[in-house]
């Protein structure tokens, strides 16, 4: 489904050029849930910036449902197959726009007519009681307005779902809430996943494989068994699982 | 549900049931905050008594505006039948400060239309465009600002020809580009949000953007620097009349007046002074206003509970 | 020892519906210890932390029977004296510290001039001390540290910086609110050893505000567990995974965890009578 072959990102503002990511492969396969797991500025957010056309200056091969992208304009057919969650549920919703609003609007662009109903059902969808409707993000809590973000990612009944740390703003309780939802979806629509966050349980709880990132570069892809049995090669990796078992 | 209290309630509800329930709740709660701030009650009363007074002129002046009296000009303050006193052909002064607040009035919604509007306009796109269109419009705009705005008006006004809608059109031209400044300004940082991302990911256009997305963002903030300008804008359209390149003579345009009175300004003060102090009025109401707004307006704050 | 006791702590903050408590009747004890305070966001951990200081902005409202800082009690001081509590006495430490460093000013400028607030002694002395503060916070250069602006510097570098600008008038108490939320686990563990080095040589006390359950019940000695504004538990802090109130098994049970696969996280079920009972907080 996503293929990635030695991709490389920079930003690059004249003086400074930064290598964000720096020949990173991995591929994802249809229906699976793929993780990437590192520290902040490990150039996890990076890999999925790129793919969406967000980061403008890339190199290598990315690939997705068969089609490769290129520069960083995308077609209407992308933006139906692939959706993106960001991190701050806080910072991804419009403070002016309503739930009404944001979802209409994506269900718009995505050229449905059946505008109302489709909001309802994306609201059902995602847990939402439908007296939210009508409410202004500073209205709902964090989790209610990630739940918001994910109703808007699911409008164009996308394939792919690209989940950039989407519960570390939230509080634990809800975090287990946000994470029970995206497992539930996957199962009713078919998605996959590619999921980064630098939590590495809640990596292992939500993947079938992960990639661990250290500053741009992917160290060691492994799956979640040999991430269980603490079977990593890399001795950052290593690490990273020791510290979080710690806990 | 008829009861006042119940409709209250209807108005302040987390859970609004439709679209206009929504946005009638969010415009409730915001006035309710306004209605909080004394001071900006203040000049929001004095605005509507300017708006009421401006429509029912003809029937509120005590005399005809244009009416010369040569008998009997210069009349002092308290004067039976003049109140504020008579100018120098003897014309009531109050009734030509009230017939003034049509011009005052006129001048002010025009240009509050126009300025902000083209700043608006400039500065989203320059903004969200980025590149040589940004590096473009902002020459232009720093050319604008780099001649001080009376200047820049008394230049438009003599290439134009004197009058108040030209006036106005060149107070409008000097007045824009502050207005683009912060509207770029808050593009670049909204620009860069999620939100916005989130939406280009739907596959939205950068007309769709910047109207539907970053526009709603930056109003709140000119609506608050329009009102603040006004005082200014005001005055600047008094200046335009006091150096005579504004309304023309028989016109009760208040700096116009105040040119006139200029002659007298020793021995018959009043006759400059009154419409001064209209013009101060109506400033510190719009400033009192602009302040109040601020608070409503203002989403940071908008935000907390 | 007790440093601080505080009893029956309100913070209210009136607004159009009527008055919202933020925290309600909160009282514990403090002495030289690590004291943890945890809770889901909105819980009011930060709001305690902001009334000791009485650093809560208008129009909210501070209300106690006291808080009582060594047997002085901190709400009758006047502005003046509060003042100098503030920095000498209790410290606090934020959970960004790019908003708590001058971004137009040197660090080592904003250290020395924190100094020389406290002390009146020359500046190379300040300077001497400085370094000195920044050494005590594991800073390997402390001499480029001094010459170096805010933005020039790494999540984890600021922390210790603002830890180490507390540190200078050697106060008696510290109140870290998240103070490595924003930070890596690696460098968290290094910001934490600081912390706890200086509780342990200095006999600070110190109030650790954080909503991580796991890093708590590792770092502290006792843990006070918010809900709605109200302690619902206090434990000591490495018997955390066997609490007692529902609300703390809840929050500890929706972790995920790598020794336990499962498909779905329990989720809390908030019950309506955790915010009607508190416990009177300090008896452990
Ligand atoms: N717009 C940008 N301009 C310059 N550097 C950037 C930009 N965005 C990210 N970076 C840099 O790229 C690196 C990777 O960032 P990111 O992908 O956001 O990390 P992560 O998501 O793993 O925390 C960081 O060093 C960051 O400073
Ligand atoms: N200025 C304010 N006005 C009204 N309510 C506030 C204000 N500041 C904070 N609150 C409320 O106080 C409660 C406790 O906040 P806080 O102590 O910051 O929680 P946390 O446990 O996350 O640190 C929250 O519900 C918050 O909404
Ligand atoms: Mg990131
Ligand atoms: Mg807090």
């Amino acid at each position: 489904m996503i293929k990635v072959e030695n991709l490389n990102v920079w930003f690059d503002d004249g003086y400074d050029r930064v290598d964000a990511v720096r020949g990173a492969s991995f591929n994802v396969n249809q229906g699976e849930s793929f993780g990437l797991v590192g520290e902040s500025g490990s150039g996890k957010s990076t890999i999925l910036r790129a793919m969406t056309g967000l980061a403008p200056t890339w190199s290598g091969r990315i690939e997705i449902d068969g089609l490769a992208l290129h520069g960083h304009k995308r077609n209407r057919d992308f933006y139906k197959t692939v959706q993106m969650v960001f991190q701050d549920p806080y910072a991804s919703l419009h403070p002016r726009h309503s739930v009404d609003q944001v979802l209409g609007e994506a269900l718009h662009l995505q050229g449905f007519r059946d505008i109302d109903t489709r909001v309802v059902k994306l609201l059902d969808d995602v847990g939402l009681d439908r007296k939210f409707r009508f409410r202004y993000p500073h209205q709902l809590s964090g989790g209610q307005r990630q739940r918001v973000a994910i109703a808007r990612a699911l409008a164009g009944e996308p394939k792919v779902l690209l989940l950039d740390e989407p519960t570390s703003a939230l509080d634990v309780s809800v975090q287990a809430e946000i994470l029970n939802l995206l497992t539930d979806l996957r199962e009713e629509h078919g998605l996959t996943y590619l999921m980064v966050s630098h939590d590495l349980p809640v990596i292992g709880h939500m993947c079938e494989r992960l990639a661990v990132m250290k500053s741009g570069e992917i160290v060691e892809v492994m799956d979640v068994t040999q991430l269980r049995q603490m079977q990593a090669k890399h001795p950052y990796s290593q690490e990273l699982i020791g510290v979080s078992v710690a806990h | 549900m008829n009861t006042p209290t119940s409709y209250r309630a209807w108005l302040l509800t987390d859970a609004p049931t439709s679209r206009n329930h929504a946005r009638l709740s969010s415009f409730y709660k915001g006035w309710l905050s306004f209605r909080s701030n004394p001071m900006a009650m203040f000049g929001l009363g004095i605005l509507i008594a300017l708006l009421l007074i401006a429509l029912f002129a003809p029937i509120l002046a005590p005399h005809d505006w244009q009416a010369q009296d040569l008998s009997n000009r210069l009349q002092p303050l308290g004067t039976p039948g003049h109140i504020l006193g008579t100018d120098s052909l003897g014309r009531d002064i109050l009734s030509r400060l009230i017939e003034g607040t049509q011009i005052t009035l006129y001048i002010v919604t025009l240009v509050a239309l126009i300025a902000p509007v083209a700043g608006l306009l400039v500065g989203t796109v320059a903004g969200y465009a980025g590149g040589w269109v940004d590096v473009v419009l902002m020459r232009i705009t720093d050319i604008f600002l780099a001649f001080p705005r009376l200047v820049l008006a008394l230049a438009f006004v003599a290439a134009l020809g004197a009058g108040i809608e030209n006036a106005v059109l060149a107070i409008s031209l000097t007045a824009w580009p502050p207005y683009a400044r912060i509207a770029r300004a808050e593009t670049l940082t909204i620009r860069s949000s999620d939100y916005i991302a989130a939406i280009r990911l739907q596959g939205a256009g950068p007309f769709r953007i910047i109207i539907k997305h970053i526009w709603p963002l930056c109003i709140s903030s000119l609506i608050v620097r329009v009102t603040l300008d006004m005082a200014g804008i005001i005055l600047a359209a008094a200046g335009l009349g006091f150096l005579g390149l504004g309304a023309q003579p028989p016109s009760p345009e208040w700096g116009a007046m105040i040119s006139e009175g200029r002659r007298f300004i020793l021995d018959h003060w009043w006759v400059a002074t009154m419409p001064g102090l209209a013009i101060f009025t109506v400033s510190l109401a719009f400033n009192l206003l602009g302040d109040g707004l601020r608070d409503v307006l203002d989403p940071k704050d908008g935000d907390s509970q | 020892m007790t440093l601080l006791d505080v009893q029956n702590l309100w913070v209210k903050f009136p607004n159009r519906q009527g008055v919202f408590d933020a925290v309600r009747g909160v009282s514990f004890s403090l002495g030289r210890e690590r004291l943890g305070i945890v809770g889901e966001s909105g819980s009011g951990k930060s709001m305690t932390g902001r009334a000791i200081l009485r650093l809560i902005r208008k129009p909210g409202i501070v209300q106690a029977d006291h808080i009582a800082l060594e047997g002085r009690n901190l709400l009758n001081l006047p502005e003046v004296e509060m003042r100098k509590v503030r920095g000498q006495q209790i410290s606090m430490v934020m959970q960004d510290p790019k908003f708590s460093l001058n971004p137009v000013m040197r660090i080592g400028d904003q250290i020395m001039e924190a100094y020389l607030l406290h002390n009146r002694t020359s500046k190379a002395q300040a300077r001497a001390k400085s370094l000195e503060m920044l050494r005590a916070v594991s800073i390997n250069d402390p001499e480029r540290v001094m010459r170096a602006y805010p933005h020039e510097m790494s999540g984890g570098m600021g922390q210790r910086i603002m830890i180490a600008m507390m540190l200078i008038p050697d106060p008696k108490i510290l109140i870290a609110d998240e103070p490595t939320s924003a930070l890596d686990v690696s460098v968290q563990r290094q910001v934490l050893d600081i912390m706890d080095g200086l509780v342990k040589e200095r006999g600070m006390g110190l109030i650790f505000i954080s909503h991580d359950l796991n890093l708590v019940s590792e770092f502290c000695d006792r843990v006070l567990i918010m809900y709605a504004g109200q302690i619902v538990e206090v434990c000591d802090a490495d018997k955390l995974h066997d609490a007692q109130h529902p609300y703390t098994q809840g929050l500890l049970q929706s972790l995920p965890r790598l020794d336990q696969p499962r498909k779905y996280l329990p989720v809390l079920q908030r019950e309506d009578d955790w915010q009607k009972a508190p416990i009177a907080g300090d008896q452990a």
